[in-house]
């Protein structure tokens, strides 16, 4: 047998290191994908899969050809596209969220304004909803300073509705995560070469000017990246969010692709072969957006950002 | 000096007035829109503490609105006494510890060891790690593999599917080529391992960015609530995201706890100190939202630094 070199010893060696680490990536990662042949397949749990329960691209099908499949797919892909579309439309918001807060002269202020509004960004959705409970639930402060001020007679239901649901979703999405999207931002303009801005000054350019043409052209570069990535994830708003929000009165205009695949599963195991297949279908979409606006991006700025 | 000057001076002067008055007017509006949006952040973290302190027939209707009112601590003593809580608390505890220590031991070792140009196929088994981060098999598929592992009603099933995270992983590699190579040529010369390398020279010197990491991992494993909604069926291994949304969600589950408060201390409490449905949501919410509060202000630098390294890589 040949003997190896000490120097090949220690490339295998040091693979063995990370070996462990790469079986759980496998297990965890790689391994649910086999999960897939699922939707292919007669599968009712405990029974296990073999030839005799093959239905090929029956599930699919279904999708389209069962009427209320249909319409509940458009239902949920209509929630979906319009929620991740305010998101969207307001992407930029964070980034003058940004701008005028780095015009605040009061440094104590601007700090104390920074870490406030970074804070709900490091809660969990449940105490969101926990908080939008206490404060908008029929008993809520909201009612009830509205009360007292003689504007309503009854309590609104804030939470049991489906009114403005979609926009009220982006509210609270933007409450938790605004301060902390602006910080991305805000490291951006401290990168602007301070001698543009003074020689803008000396021709006599005014704060909005300065604003319009100096700050906010230097930071469209991270807002085109942050609006590829918002395109890259149309599809995956996640189920967190929607799920905690979700009762009887909202649930056809909140529920979301994510949470609709969740919904399935949980409605009964027979469920489990067309939730995969809806799943297959997102992953999918979802991949081909990924390397459409990996390609945007390496056109429009010279790289990607996979 | 001629009329000329004279105007131009003039015309500078006004245009200066202008300005000023327009700069005046968008800071006013500057400082307006930002102390109400700074208000509306903070203000549901201080309305869920001065409730939890109130008089709870007060709360009840949310009459409890600027300051506490008839400060009392019952609603705590009350909770305390709730059976699953301790349980719930418990877990929540050790996932955030055993979790945090082993993603960021892994982030370090995985980050250091793929810096390693000696390895066999360095490169594939790197970009196989960061590939995870965009394949997504779906629910059904996951929550299967989840249970053939043994990993539903089942502990370790918060933390070996969270342990290994690419992103972190990417940002300690990144960290680590920035480390003069001399210093592990030094070692390696004085015969030191691999392992002894990464013991004893790079993770001293790569402390900074697992600081951040760890910061990210405890929030991200303490706030987790998928996880246990998916896999955990036994009420020992509820975590206090999920016990709280219960109590939000399901108003009989917490029926029962408070006709069991009452009847028990029904003589003694007065309206103001008996546990209502209310009273115990908000000071559980206060239990679960308390150490992230304590946390932040400590450790919102590395917070920051955190983003601003994820910004440089994207």
């Amino acid at each position: 047998m040949q003997r190896l070199s000490p120097k090949q010893k220690r490339s295998f060696l040091e693979f063995g290191y990370i070996l462990p680490f790469l079986i759980i990536v496998l297990l965890f990662s790689y391994f649910p994908l086999y999960g897939w042949v699922y939707a292919f397949h007669d599968y009712k749990p405990p029974f296990p899969i073999g030839a005799d329960t093959f239905v090929g691209f029956k599930w699919f099908e279904t999708i389209v050809n069962n009427p209320t499949r249909l319409k509940g797919v458009i239902r949920v892909l209509r929630n979906t596209f319009a929620m991740s579309g305010i998101s969207l439309l307001f992407s930029w918001f964070p980034m003058v969220f940004a701008v005028f807060l780095n015009e605040i002269k009061c440094k104590p202020f601007r700090k104390f304004t920074q870490t406030v509004t970074t804070l709900p960004n490091f809660i969990s959705w449940v105490l969101v909803y926990a908080f939008a409970f206490t404060l908008f639930g029929t008993n809520g402060a909201v009612n009830s300073v509205l009360k007292d001020l003689g504007w309503i007679e009854k309590s609104i239901p804030f939470l049991q509705s489906s009114d403005h649901i979609w926009f009220k979703m982006w509210l609270w999405l933007t409450w938790k995560n605004a301060g902390w999207a602006a910080i991305m931002y805000l490291a951006a303009i401290s990168g602007i070469d301070d001698q543009m801005i003074e020689a803008a000054k000396v021709d006599g350019a005014t704060r909005m000017q300065i604003i319009w043409h100096i700050t906010i052209p230097s930071l469209l570069p991270t807002y085109f990246v942050i609006v590829m990535l918002n395109l890259a994830n149309f599809l995956s708003n996640g189920m967190e969010q929607y799920y905690v929000f979700q009762n009887a009165f909202n649930k056809d205009y909140i529920e979301v692709l994510d949470l609709y695949v969740y919904n399935l599963s949980t409605s009964g195991t027979g469920m489990y072969p067309l939730s995969t297949a809806i799943s297959i279908l997102k992953s999918v979409v979802s991949v081909a957006l990924l390397f459409m606006t990996n390609t945007v991006s390496k056109l429009v700025r010279g790289e990607g950002f996979i | 000096m001629d009329k000329t000057a004279m105007s131009k001076q003039d015309l500078q002067m006004r245009k200066k007035i202008k300005t000023s008055v327009s700069d005046r007017i968008i800071d006013i509006i500057t400082y307006i829109v930002y102390s109400l949006f700074a208000f509306v952040c903070i203000y549901p973290f201080y309305y869920i503490i001065i409730n939890s302190i109130s008089a709870n027939n007060l709360s009840e209707r949310g009459k409890i609105i600027f300051w506490p009112q008839e400060i009392h601590f019952t609603n705590y003593e009350n909770v305390i006494k709730i059976p699953g809580l301790w349980d719930a608390a418990r877990t929540s505890i050790l996932r955030t510890v055993i979790g945090t220590v082993l993603t960021v031991m892994i982030a370090a070792f995985l980050g250091y060891m793929f810096t390693r140009q000696t390895m066999w196929h360095r490169k594939l088994w790197y970009r196989m790690v960061t590939v995870t981060m965009y394949i997504n098999a779906g629910l059904i598929p996951w929550f299967l593999t989840m249970k053939l592992l043994g990993m539903t009603n089942n502990f370790w099933g918060y933390i070996f599917p969270m342990i290994i995270q690419p992103f972190y992983i990417v940002l300690c590699k990144t960290y680590c080529e920035s480390v003069p190579p001399a210093l592990q040529d030094a070692a390696e010369i004085d015969g030191a391992g691999t392992l002894r390398v990464f013991w004893s020279i790079m993770l001293p010197v790569i402390k900074p960015i697992l600081a951040t990491i760890a910061v990210f991992a405890a929030v991200n494993q303490w706030n987790a609530f998928q996880d246990t909604l998916l896999l955990m069926t036994k009420k020992e291994l509820y975590t206090l995201q999920y016990v709280l949304f219960q109590y939000i969600n399901q108003a009989s589950s917490l029926k029962a706890l408070v006709s069991n408060n009452t009847s028990s201390s029904a003589m003694m409490a007065s309206l103001a100190h008996a546990a209502t449905a209310t009273s115990i949501r908000m000071t559980v919410t206060v239990v679960v939202v308390f150490p992230i509060m304590c946390v932040y202000p400590f450790f919102q630098k590395f917070f920051t630094k955190g983003i601003m390294i994820g910004a440089v890589k994207g």
